[in-house]
C-alpha cells in the first residue's frame, strides 16, 4: 500500500499534468505547478475521491502545497 | 480538417476524390438497443502533437477537433511566419452546432450519481460553444474579432460568410474561420433517431448516406471540424501567401416554415442562392458547381433540386451538383466548412467531387449528380450550400482567383 505523501504526489501528477520529479512537498500548486484556479478545485475533487473524504470549501482553500494537502488528509482519514 | 475520411484536408479531399465512404458502426459507446448503430467518427486520431494530455482533460472533443483544424489551417497557411503580422487585425469565427454534449451528460450523470459537488470546475469552459474561437485566440494571441455563430446544420456556412464580411467591413486583416463538431454521442443519437431523421442502415454502413437515391432512409451523423483562413487579398499579397480561391458571394435566409423540414419548393433556399449570386455579382449561368447540402432525408434532398431548378432554370442541368455528405455523412456545424474547403478544392484540382450510393435517383432527381466517381472539369465558380433546423439557410461562392 502506498503512503499518503506518494498518493497525493500521484494525483497532483495526474491532475496538473507535471512529472513526478517536479513535485517536492513544498510545492505550491499555484507559484510552482503552474495550477489556476479551476485546476485547484479540481485536483481538490479528486484528493476527495482517492481519499474517500469530503474537504469542505473552506478547507480546500487552505490547501496551497503538496504538504498542505498531506497534512490535511492524514488528520482527517 | 478532420473528417471521417482522414485527419487533414489532404486525406479527406483524396478519399472524396476517390469515392470513398467513412462511415462505419459506431464505437465511441456501446449502441445496444439504438435504432441507428452507424455513424461516421474521428479515427485514428493522435491529440498528443496537439495538446497535451493536461490540457484536453478541461476540453470537450468537439474543442480538441476545432483546435486541431484551426492549427492545421495555420500552419498551412505560413500566417505565423509572417514578421508583420498585426494580431490586434486576425480574429475567430469559429463554431459548433451542438457544443460539448459528451462533457454535459458526463457531468449530469456524476451529479445524479454523486451530487453537485462533484460536477468539474471545467464543466462550463469545457462545453459551451464558443470555446473553439476563445482557445485558438488564446493559443496563437490573435486579439481581433472573436465569435461563433451557432446555426445548426449551416454554422460552418455563415461563421465562413461572417468572417468573409468582417475582412470586407474593415474589422480584421485575416479571420480563422470555420465549424466542428462531436456529436455522436449516446444522447444526441437517440435524439436524432427519435425525430426519424437517421438511416437505420446499420448493416451496410458504407451505403447509408444515399443522397437523391430513392432507397434513402435519413442522413448519417459524423464528426469532424473544418477551418479555413480567409484574408484581405492585399494582404495575403503583400505576404505572398498562397492563395487557393477567393469568396466573393454569401447569401442567407430563412424558411419560416417548419422547425425540420423545408417547404417541397426548397424557396428558402432558392432565395439564399439568389442571395450569393448577387453579393457575387454573377449571373446564375456562371455556375459551374454546387457542392449541395445533400443529407439524403425523403424531404431535403427533393427540395433542393427544386430550389436548384428554380435557381437556375436550364442552366440547372448544365452545371454539376454533388453531395459529398454521400460519403462523410453529416457534420453538423462542420459540415459547412468541410464542404467550403472541399469546394475551393474542386476549383484548384478541376475535380467533380462524387455523390456516392446514387444508384437510383428519386423522381424528379434528373440533375448531374456526378454519380458514383468523381470526373475532371473545369470550375471557375463553386456554390457550396448550408441549410439547418429552424429552416436557416446558408450559401457561400467561391471563385478560382486570377492575377
Amino acid at each position: 500500500m502506498s503512503t499518503v505523501e506518494e498518493r497525493v504526489k500521484k494525483i497532483v501528477c495526474e491532475q496538473l499534468g507535471v512529472k513526478e520529479s517536479e513535485v517536492q512537498n513544498t510545492s505550491s500548486f499555484v507559484e510552482d505547478l503552474g495550477a489556476d484556479s479551476l485546476d485547484t478545485v479540481e485536483l481538490v475533487m479528486a484528493l476527495e475521491e482517492e481519499f474517500e473524504t469530503e474537504i469542505p470549501d473552506e478547507e480546500a482553500e487552505k490547501l496551497a502545497s503538496v504538504q498542505d494537502a498531506i497534512d490535511y488528509i492524514v488528520a482527517h482519514t | 480538417m478532420l473528417s471521417p475520411l482522414g485527419n487533414d484536408v489532404d486525406s479527406s479531399w483524396q478519399g472524396i476524390c476517390a469515392g470513398r465512404s467513412g462511415i462505419a458502426e459506431i464505437e465511441r459507446f456501446d449502441t445496444t438497443g439504438y435504432n441507428t448503430r452507424i455513424g461516421g467518427g474521428i479515427k485514428n486520431l493522435d491529440i498528443e502533437p496537439y495538446l497535451s494530455t493536461k490540457d484536453a482533460r478541461k476540453l470537450d472533443a468537439f474543442i480538441h477537433y476545432g483546435l486541431i483544424a484551426a492549427q492545421q489551417a495555420v500552419d498551412a497557411s505560413g500566417l505565423e511566419g509572417y514578421e508583420h503580422l498585426d494580431k490586434e487585425r486576425v480574429g475567430v469565427a469559429i463554431g459548433s452546432g451542438i457544443g460539448g454534449l459528451e462533457y454535459i451528460e458526463k457531468n449530469v450523470i456524476t451529479m445524479e450519481k454523486s451530487g453537485p459537488r462533484k460536477v468539474s470546475p471545467f464543466f462550463v469552459p469545457a462545453s459551451v460553444i464558443n470555446m473553439i474561437a476563445g482557445n485558438v485566440a488564446i493559443r496563437f494571441g490573435y486579439q481581433g474579432p472573436n465569435i461563433a455563430i451557432v446555426t445548426a446544420c449551416t454554422t460552418g456556412t455563415h461563421n465562413i460568410g461572417y468572417a468573409a464580411r468582417t475582412i470586407a467591413y474593415g474589422d480584421a486583416d485575416v479571420m480563422l474561420a470555420g465549424g466542428s463538431e462531436m456529436a455522436t454521442t449516446r444522447s444526441s443519437i437517440a435524439a436524432f433517431s427519435a425525430a426519424r431523421a437517421l438511416s437505420t442502415r446499420n448493416d451496410e454502413p458504407e451505403k447509408a448516406s444515399r443522397p437523391w437515391d430513392r432507397g434513402r432512409d435519413g442522413f448519417v451523423l459524423s464528426d469532424g471540424a473544418g477551418v479555413v483562413v480567409l484574408e484581405d487579398l492585399e494582404h495575403a499579397k503583400r505576404r505572398g501567401a498562397t492563395i487557393h480561391g477567393e469568396i466573393t458571394g454569401f447569401g442567407m435566409s430563412d424558411d419560416a416554415f417548419h422547425i425540420t423540414a423545408p417547404p417541397e419548393d426548397g424557396e428558402g433556399a432558392a432565395r439564399s442562392m439568389r442571395n450569393a449570386i448577387r453579393d457575387a455579382g454573377l449571373e446564375p449561368g456562371a455556375v459551374d458547381y454546387i457542392n449541395a447540402h445533400g443529407t439524403s432525408t425523403q424531404v431535403g434532398d427533393v427540395a433542393e433540386v427544386a430550389a436548384v431548378k428554380s435557381v437556375f432554370a436550364e442552366h440547372a442541368y448544365k452545371l454539376s451538383v454533388s453531395s459529398t455528405k454521400s460519403m462523410t455523412g453529416h457534420l453538423l456545424g462542420a459540415a459547412g466548412a468541410i464542404e467550403a474547403i472541399f469546394s475551393v478544392l474542386a476549383i484548384r484540382d478541376g475535380v467533380l467531387p462524387p455523390t456516392i450510393n446514387l444508384e437510383d435517383p428519386d423522381d424528379g432527381c434528373d440533375l448531374d449528380f456526378v454519380p458514383g466517381s468523381s470526373r475532371k472539369a473545369d470550375i471557375r465558380v463553386a456554390l457550396s450550400n448550408s441549410f439547418g433546423f429552424g429552416g436557416t439557410n446558408g450559401t457561400l461562392i467561391f471563385q478560382r482567383y486570377e492575377d
